[in-house]
């Protein structure tokens, strides 16, 4: 489910980038305010557990396929949704710059649909709720199943929505979520069965290590967090919808931004600004037939654009290398 | 073994990145504060045009190709990278020729549709923005980009649960190594965990990750931990430093504002 840079458009990146922010600021301030200090370094090390259980295979029983764990929920449960997540804010930025899973610029989106839905609806919203009666296997399981096939679902739900604001896809939105929803019940499960599996064991070893239950119950506190969390998602969803707004009125779509340009409709050209602009090009622009507006073609898509950024490239590519053959020269 | 492959080659990464980062060239030493908001920009622009610039995305891979070359950084490694990338990118992109037939442009003759231009930028936007990711961890240790976020007031609390996963990623790495070597030689043949042991396998890992947790935090303790990782060290901002963020930022806006 990681999201790569090349499918996502910034102002989708910074909307989310800036949700997950605000519910990382949130947890930086529960865990700081938390007595426990152990719960740093306790936080880290589970962190680079849940890496290194993701990359168990688990068989699948009457398949002959394997499953895998993401892990958020079952940190979640030791750990606290708060600490659970800035530990996989931990993870997901090592994926992403160690194992190119998941972009740079995509992570905003990459932590609010693998560690907040993970985190907190799983393991803070479901697992409160379920276990709020009384602990036993039976309702572990329930709350593990439920929990992580609801935040797989919510966060193939988000993914779909990101890419098709991104505007990168020809894929019609409900194609693209009549093939991510299936899917990922059928992963949410394997994910649920796994992490039952885990909570169950620990349940049974060391039951005390269990968050929202016995001594380490939280209930008292957790109308407020579920106050908290539920002021999260609204947020994010009077954001979201302005972004969708945004780009329903403001910005045209890249086709129409496109026929715009070869049409040459664009506003406002003869301006002052225009004017300087018109030269400048008209001095840089090697290829007569570049850009201007109300030429044959918009700028990237017409053959000499292309063939012209291409020979720019090629360009800097020989320059470089002869610079770096100087300097070998210079250092033997 | 396929789980055998994965975690193998996840070891080898990550030493491998350790080793690219440790040199001593000059990309290298430029300020991580001033890379890591370059590579930023870099990723921010390139996807910010549109799906159908194929021209302008061609020209911002000056950036990549440029650093590649100068920095002496190896262009295979990062090209391995985008095997995790490629799939996803491919399963979106290779549609577009199919939904999007418009003829946009005609190559020697050939009608070129929207959907070729679109999945080609696709492509090339996957690789440039893997390459600029690669490009700072190849040649930024992650204790200098700490120390950068650090400059950049991201909360201790953060960095210090960063570095603290990163030093035990290879350690519980090796402990996967090792109870999968156990449990395949008393399971053999098996292609992953049995369902009876779902539980165990991994719970037991956990146990004694937390464990292990516990330790580390009574040595962190005795060896005077308050709460932040030491990450002051020789890295100070030069001119040299400053002019190369400058240069790539004016470069970068340029090609994506100002040349079109």
């Amino acid at each position: 489910m990681h999201m790569a840079d090349a499918l996502i458009a910034p102002a989708v990146a910074g909307t989310m980038a800036v949700c997950s922010g605000v519910v990382a600021a949130h947890s930086i301030r529960t865990v700081r305010l938390s007595d426990d200090r152990k719960n740093i370094p306790l936080a880290g090390v589970m962190g680079a557990f849940v890496f290194a259980a993701q990359m168990i295979n688990f068989s699948i029983p009457g398949t002959g396929s394997s499953g895998h764990l993401t892990g958020g929920m079952m940190l979640a449960a030791v750990l606290g949704p708060e600490a659970a997540f800035l530990s996989m804010i931990g993870v997901l930025t090592i994926q992403c710059l160690f194992f190119a899973d998941g972009g740079l610029l995509a992570l905003g989106c990459n932590i609010w649909n693998m560690a907040f839905y993970g985190c907190f609806i799983g393991g803070g919203l479901i697992w409160r709720a379920i276990l709020k009666g009384g602990i036993s296997k039976k309702r572990i399981t329930a709350a593990s199943i439920l929990g992580c096939i609801l935040s797989m679902e919510l966060g193939a739900l988000s993914v779909t929505i990101e890419t098709t604001l991104s505007g990168i896809t020809e894929l019609p939105f409900n194609v693209f979520l009549g093939a991510m929803l299936p899917i990922h019940v059928a992963i949410g499960l394997v994910e649920g069965l796994i992490t039952a599996a885990v909570l169950c064991f620990i349940y049974e070893t060391r039951p005390e290590m269990l968050k929202g239950i016995g001594k380490n119950d939280v209930s008292g506190s957790s109308r407020m967090k579920r106050g908290t969390v539920i002021t999260v998602i609204g947020v994010a969803a009077a954001v979201v919808g302005g972004v969708v707004s945004l780009f329903a009125s403001g910005l045209p779509d890249g086709l129409e931004w496109s026929v715009e340009r070869v049409a040459g409709e664009v506003e406002g050209a003869g301006g002052g600004a225009y004017t300087i602009a018109e030269r400048i090009q008209n001095f840089f622009a090697f290829l007569p037939d570049y850009s201007f507006p109300g030429s044959e073609s918009a700028a990237g898509t017409s053959v000499s654009g292309i063939v012209g950024s291409a020979m720019v490239l090629i360009l800097v590519v020989a320059v470089s290398w002869l610079i770096r053959s100087f300097m070998k020269q210079k250092q033997s | 073994m396929e789980m055998a492959d994965r975690i193998h080659s996840a070891i080898k990464d990550v030493h491998a990145l350790d080793n690219e980062a440790g040199r001593d060239t000059w990309l290298n030493r430029v300020h991580p504060a001033v890379k890591l908001p370059v590579t930023l920009l870099f990723i921010a622009l390139t996807a910010s045009y549109s799906k159908y610039d194929l021209g302008g995305v061609i020209r911002v891979t000056v950036y990549p190709a440029a650093l590649f070359i100068l920095g002496d950084v190896s262009f295979g490694q990062a090209m391995k990278r985008l095997r995790f990338v490629l799939p996803f990118v491919l399963f979106l992109g290779i549609l577009n020729p199919f939904f999007d037939r418009t003829v946009m442009m005609n190559a020697a003759g050939i009608p070129v549709s929207g959907g070729i231009i679109s999945m080609l930028t696709l492509m090339l936007k996957a690789f440039n923005t893997v390459s600029a990711a690669y490009l700072l961890i190849a040649t930024t240790s992650i204790r200098k980009i700490c120390y950068a976020l650090r400059k950049f007031h991201v909360p201790k609390i953060f960095v210090t649960e960063l570095l603290l996963i990163y030093r035990y990623i290879i350690l519980l790495l090796q402990e996967v190594e090792r109870i999968r070597d156990a449990y395949q030689l008393r399971a053999p043949g098996k292609k992953g965990v049995a369902l009876k042991a779902w539980g165990s396998l991994p719970g037991l890992l956990l146990l004694r990750s937390a464990d292990r947790a516990e330790r580390v935090y009574q040595s962190m303790l005795l060896r005077g931990f308050q709460g932040e990782y030491a990450l002051k060290g020789s890295e100070k901002l030069r001119a040299l430093d400053l002019l190369y963020g400058f240069v790539w930022a004016g470069v970068l806006v340029a090609l994506r504002f100002v040349v079109l």
